[in-house]
């Protein structure tokens, strides 16, 4: 029996909402972080999803990028988290408010 | 043949509980490796869909490399349970609510679409995704986003060490 | 044919030395001298009234069938099928008018070289008086309502000018606004009475209106006519001092006397009586507006003569007197003698412009006193100013056969047996002639005989000097003579100044009620009867103040409240400031000031200004600092949208 694909993006929605829920509600910077990595896997998920669907190689293509860039971020992400808790003493992200007015 | 159901069901539930783990637990390192958990599972999810390379990418960059740099992070921050401070009232009282409404908008959304042609077995239907002919439409058609990708990852890489240096 | 074709010379001329006089005397200061002040203000109007003299010699020579002369100079303003051009034109009132206003306007000159010569500002005083020539020259030259109007305005502004002539003295500087104030009222009937010429009519020239006026008939009721007449007439009640906006003209007199002589006397005032005398074939239409008309001159007449004979500032005894004397005119317009209200014009100028200018040369010589009350026995001291203020109150006596008897008996015979005649305002008039050879009489008793009250060791009285008197001779002859043209009437014969009014006016005598011409013998009687009221005038003032010193005053207290109100000008301007002016500043003050001014439009600047920064202040509290606010937000507009492309738009993949 064959999955509809429609189940597949179900749960891309529900993994990038979940994610939009983390990043509100966490407070540690690198568990944001995370969150933002769990929204990009939920999208990848819709990608390879429509792929199949439409039998088409561009979704492989974007994942492939997707995640490459993903990577790239995650780099200099965590170097920035690396020079903030450095700086703030703290891995608070409400702690970060210097722009505040 | 409800094999690939049963895998499927497995596979998202896993993904789901891994995400609301990501939540729920007050430690970062839990946090990261519910991530993985999720990771893992999605790729098992990408082998039903016929995207086999891609599934291999997941876990060895994403899995294997993303968030061993997190872990990496993680302890070397010696990152513990957060503080419970509580300054913003709007992501409290609106944020989360919302959060959750765009999750059901999505999912509802997504769920009543008609994506089109057939469906996923992983079995049997001669993939057009076959790693062949990823590569050599990436080395075609996407030569471009390549090798300015290849640029990314390098500024990245230069990126971090300058940002993460210790001022000296 | 010189002038005649270029009328606007006449104009122009003192309106250079105007320029003149203003523009080089306050840089150049001591340099510019009298002399050369003198030389071209008083230069300037004489060379006008030679350039007068000319055009009068050259319209006399001209056949009936050019008159009156039109010479349209330049288009001033189109719009649309509206035209007015700078149009002079001349006819026979014209040429009274030029010969009055130059005439008069040299002697005042003349008298005024002598009069100024120790007072600041002189060149600015002569620049304002021939400032004044010019506009009233444009005034009575104008060939359309319109340069009427220029000239019109033109005089009240110069009026402003010379009465605050002395301006750092609060009294001549508030006199000088309450002038100019009182005739703008005024002006405003006469503006929109231009308006409504045009929207009648379609044009606003002189001679394009009378044709176009010709098919209307005598109308009954208030018709359109009716209302043009009156919101003109009350042009004429402001600029001429008739009730109630006669106010201003008493307190002019803070202004330099050769200004009370020429402004307040001879022309400006006059311009009202002028304008109602040209527009008289609209008048012979609007019956209901010469009768009022003529009720506000009589009645002024009437009031005004009682309140000259309690004052005691000799210039406001004249002021008063002019004020009646103007009534006069406006009643024999309004009983359809318009000639005969000529005629008291030009014999006015010539006797009240000697009364001012010799109460100027008494004033000069008891060093500026102008309390009656603190002169007497002057005869013998200033024998020629004497001898001419005489001849000149014989002359607004009315006793023949000086001026004033012709001209003042016209208009009280036409009152009673006119074609409008009206036997109550012929009444009002008698008695105020009577009130007026009273006061008149009065002021001479007072100023030139009785008792010396004065302390000679203070007051050195001198006779003024030759320049001023000059002009006092010449019109004390004017005063004399200047009533003959009328004269052969006494003897059935033909009156020539109103002969040669006659084809400005005849249209509308035409349009008169028929009535039976009453018997020469009865006007004779008549004419006796008036002379009768001048006498007894003058035999009342003698009996009251030649006599016993104390009579006045046992008289004043005998009338008690009486005198006291009349005194008191009936308390006219009290009345006004407590019902008119004080409300007006209190209305200004609070609601247009405080309401308005600071409420509502500082309200709504510094109002938007406080918003914008309000605003602000709350827009501010976004930038929190706190990135997940900023994620918060991004949610937001994130449901916000997908909740657009599924909901409203209907999108789905």
């Amino acid at each position: 029996m064959s999955i509809p694909v429609s189940y597949y993006l179900a749960l891309s929605g529900i993994l990038f909402g979940l994610g939009v829920v983390a990043f509100v509600f966490k407070r540690n910077i690198i568990t944001i972080f995370m969150a933002i990595e769990l929204m990009l896997n939920a999208v990848n998920l819709a990608f390879v999803a429509f792929a199949r669907a439409h039998n088409q190689l561009d979704g492989l293509i974007f994942v492939f990028f997707v995640i490459v860039v993903a990577a790239a971020e995650a780099a200099v992400g965590l170097a920035i988290v690396l020079a903030l808790a450095h700086t703030r003493q703290s891995l608070n992200v409400d702690r970060v408010n210097l722009l505040k007015f | 043949m409800i094999a690939p159901l049963i895998v499927f069901f497995a596979c998202a539930i896993l993904a789901v509980l891994g995400a609301i783990l990501l939540i729920i637990v007050r430690e970062p390192i839990h946090s990261a490796l519910s991530l993985v958990v999720v990771m893992v599972s999605l790729a098992i999810l990408y082998l039903l869909l016929g995207a086999p390379f891609v599934a291999a990418v997941q876990i060895l960059v994403y899995a294997g490399a993303i968030m061993v740099l997190f872990v990496f992070v993680i302890m070397l921050l010696n990152a513990g349970e957060e503080e419970r401070t509580d300054w913003s009232k709007i992501a409290k009282w609106i944020g989360l609510p919302l959060g959750f409404v765009l999750l059901l908008e999505i999912a509802h959304w997504l769920f009543h679409s008609e994506p089109g042609t057939a469906v996923a077995n992983g079995v049997a239907a001669p993939p057009p995704a076959s790693t062949f002919a990823l590569s050599t439409a990436l080395f075609r058609q996407y030569l471009l986003p390549f090798e300015a990708t290849s640029i990314l990852i390098l500024i990245a890489i230069l990126g971090a060490l300058v940002l993460a240096r210790k001022d000296q | 044919m010189l002038i005649l074709n270029h009328l606007w010379i006449i104009m122009l001329l003192p309106l250079l030395g105007s320029a003149t006089n203003g523009l080089l005397g306050l840089p150049l200061g001591e340099r510019w001298s009298k002399a050369a002040v003198n030389a071209v203000g008083v230069g300037s109007v004489a060379l006008s009234f030679l350039c007068v003299c000319e055009a009068v010699r050259e319209f006399a020579a001209l056949p009936a069938s050019q008159v009156p002369v039109i010479r349209d100079y330049f288009t001033w303003m189109t719009a649309g099928p509206f035209r007015a051009g700078f149009t002079l034109q001349v006819d026979q009132l014209t040429i009274v008018m030029l010969l009055v206003v130059t005439g008069v306007g040299l002697l005042v000159h003349i008298f005024s070289v002598g009069y100024m010569a120790h007072e600041g500002g002189y060149y600015r005083f002569f620049s304002y008086l021939n400032l004044f020539v010019f506009f009233m020259l444009t005034l009575v030259l104008g060939g359309n309502l319109l340069v009427t109007f220029v000239g019109w305005e033109g005089v009240g502004l110069c009026s402003y000018l010379l009465i605050g002539f002395w301006f750092l003295k609060k009294s001549a500087a508030d006199a000088g606004k309450k002038a100019f104030i009182t005739t703008r009222i005024g002006d405003m009937g006469f503006m929109i009475g231009i308006l409504l010429v045009f929207a009648t009519f379609r044009t606003v020239d002189y001679g394009a209106i009378f044709q176009a006026a010709a098919p209307y008939p005598v109308e009954t009721h208030v018709g359109v006519i009716t209302a043009i007449c009156l919101l003109l007439f009350a042009g004429a009640v402001g600029k001429s001092a008739q009730l109630p906006l006669y106010v201003w003209l008493p307190d002019a007199m803070e202004g330099p006397t050769p200004v009370s002589a020429l402004i307040h006397a001879a022309t400006m005032v006059t311009a009202g009586v002028y304008i109602v005398a040209r527009m008289n074939p609209l008048f012979a239409r609007a019956p209901i507006a010469m009768l009022v008309v003529a009720i506000v001159g009589a009645v002024t007449a009437f009031y005004s003569a009682t309140i000259g004979m309690a004052q005691t500032d000799i210039k406001k005894v004249l002021a008063y007197s002019t004020i009646s004397q103007l009534g006069y005119m406006f009643l024999a317009c309004g009983v359809g003698a318009y000639a005969s209200g000529i005629f008291h014009l030009m014999t006015h100028a010539f006797f009240k412009g000697l009364l001012f200018l010799a109460a100027g040369s008494v004033i000069h010589a008891m060093g500026g006193e102008q309390d009656m009350l603190k002169m007497g026995g002057l005869w013998k001291k200033i024998p020629v100013t004497a001898w001419t203020m005489l001849i000149a109150t014989f002359a607004i006596a009315g006793i023949p056969p000086f001026a004033g008897f012709f001209s003042k008996d016209e208009i009280l015979w036409a009152a009673y047996s006119g074609p409008y005649a009206n036997k109550a305002l012929w009444a009002l008039g008698f008695v105020a002639a009577l009130l007026t050879s009273f006061y008149m009489f009065r002021l001479i008793f007072l100023t030139f005989f009785g008792q010396q009250r004065y302390d000679e060791h203070h007051v050195h009285v001198h006779e003024s000097p030759w320049i001023m008197l000059g002009p006092l001779c010449v019109l004390a002859v004017l005063s004399t003579v200047g009533g003959w043209f009328a004269a052969p009437k006494l003897w059935d014969g033909p009156d020539y100044f109103a002969n040669y009014l006659n084809p400005v006016f005849a249209g509308s005598a035409a349009l008169a009620p028929q009535i039976v011409e009453p018997s020469h013998t009865l006007e004779l009687y008549f004419s006796g009867f008036a002379v009768l009221a001048g006498l007894v005038g003058l035999a009342i003032a003698w009996f009251v103040y030649l006599g016993d010193p104390e009579r006045p005053k046992r008289l004043a207290k005998s009338l008690g409240g009486l005198y006291r109100l009349v005194y008191g000008k009936y308390f006219v301007d009290e009345i006004y400031s407590t019902v008119i002016v004080k409300p007006l500043i209190w209305g200004s003050e609070h609601i247009l000031w405080h309401v308005v001014d600071e409420g509502m439009i500082d309200g709504t600047v510094n109002g938007t200004a406080d918003v914008a920064r309000a605003a602000g202040a709350q827009a501010r509290k976004l930038q929190s600092g706190n990135a997940r606010s900023y994620a918060t937000w991004v949610i937001i507009g994130a449901v916000g949208f997908t909740a657009l492309l599924l909901g409203i738009l209907g999108m789905r993949p």
